[in-house]
């Protein structure tokens, strides 16, 4: 493997942001310091990363991750009412999502944003990384409910990781 | 104000300790009793966070940040033993 | 003024915590009781360590913003969690209200996929 200087640029800024949150300091020492560590640890941790991270729509990501935002508050409010009406009112089902998504990265934020939105949990990916097996709290068209989430998530992942 | 704010969250936060306790001893599979930890650390982070604000102490956040790691470890490693531990390797 | 804002966002954490809590007490099955402790809980925590941030940043020892890393670890890891222990209860056989489909059956759903 070819040692480079900088293996994941953007690995390092974000590395010295999350030093300054935890130092809670902007002093100019701290400074140095997150960006000396940014440097060092993608160096040392190389070999865990071995997929190049290429972000290739920066707006289209920020886009998403507000989206991603308020779909949290809102399914966050869909799951507490359904959980105050109780369990006798649910039809849990499980739906099987394809997925284009081919890079590790992308399925793993497919995965995770589904999670963490609209009523849903990632249970299970396939062995060969062809289909996610999603399970819904409550869902009266398992099919439309697979159409989002690849319209809603899968279409701006797949811009910013994968463009052809 | 806020100390009545904070004083009725601390209630409540406590009654979600006692329904996820009552989980945890009542099973009935091994994943619940893992779901239910997790939420415990949760549960535990939530309160020391409403501790700190009482208490107007922000010792408190590190202890906060140890437990959101140690929870996570911990379920992590819990799940792994239940997807590898009765597969003969 | 302040002290509405922090005190609405305190109660808004600790009854979506509550809330969670709830759904893991009382909904019916394994995987329909996941779905209270990621969702709600992840909320809940959120705003109440929104309200200790602003409630530290309003103390006169300047802003203080460590909380947002114990609400953006919250954010990434409770995902993953959800996401293994619903494969290590499908991996089980854990009893479902819904329909398992019938691929994870035959797939041996304990080989390590990363």
């Amino acid at each position: 493997m070819k040692l480079r200087l900088f293996p994941h640029p953007v690995l390092t800024p974000l590395i010295a942001l999350i030093w300054l949150l935890l130092a809670n300091s902007l002093a100019p020492g701290q400074i140095l310091l997150g960006l000396l560590l940014g440097w060092a640890i993608p160096i040392f941790t190389l070999r865990f990363w071995p997929e190049r991270i290429r972000i290739h729509r920066p707006l289209t990501l920020f886009r998403f991750l507000l989206l991603v935002l308020y779909d949290i508050l809102v399914a966050n409010l869909n799951v507490a009412l359904l959980i105050l009406r109780g369990p006798r009112r649910l039809t849990p089902a499980f739906v099987t999502v394809p997925l284009d998504l081919r890079s590790e990265l992308g399925i793993s934020l497919l995965a995770n944003t589904i999670s963490l939105t609209p009523g849903t949990v990632s249970s299970w990916l396939s062995p060969d990384r062809r289909s996610l097996v999603v399970h819904g709290l409550h869902v009266r068209n398992p099919d439309a409910l697979a159409a989002t989430l690849k319209r809603r998530y899968e279409a701006p992942l797949l811009k910013v990781f994968e463009p052809c | 104000m806020l100390n009545l704010a904070v004083t009725i969250a601390l209630g409540l936060v406590s009654a979600a300790f006692a329904l996820t306790l009552w989980r945890l001893l009542r099973g009935p599979d091994q994943p619940d009793r893992i779901l239910a930890l997790d939420t415990l650390s949760v549960n535990a982070i939530a309160l020391l966070v409403l501790l700190g604000i009482h208490l107007d102490s922000s010792l408190y956040f590190e202890a906060a940040l140890l437990i959101a790691m140690m929870g996570f470890v911990g379920t992590v490693a819990l799940c792994k033993y239940l997807l590898r531990g009765d597969i003969i390797e | 003024m302040l002290e509405i804002l922090l005190s609405a966002l305190i109660l808004i954490g600790a009854l979506f915590t509550f809330i969670g809590s709830l759904g893991l007490a009382r909904l019916g099955d394994f995987y329909t009781r996941l779905h209270g402790p990621t969702k709600a809980t992840t909320l809940g925590v959120g705003s109440l360590l929104i309200a200790s941030m602003i409630h530290f940043s309003t103390q006169g020892n300047g802003a203080s913003f460590h909380e947002v890393l114990v609400t953006i670890f919250l954010f990434i890891t409770a995902p993953v969690s959800a996401h293994l222990l619903s494969k290590a209860a499908l991996h089980l056989r854990v009893k479902s209200l819904a329909n398992v489909p019938p691929r994870i059956d035959e797939a041996d759903s304990g080989t390590d996929s990363r």
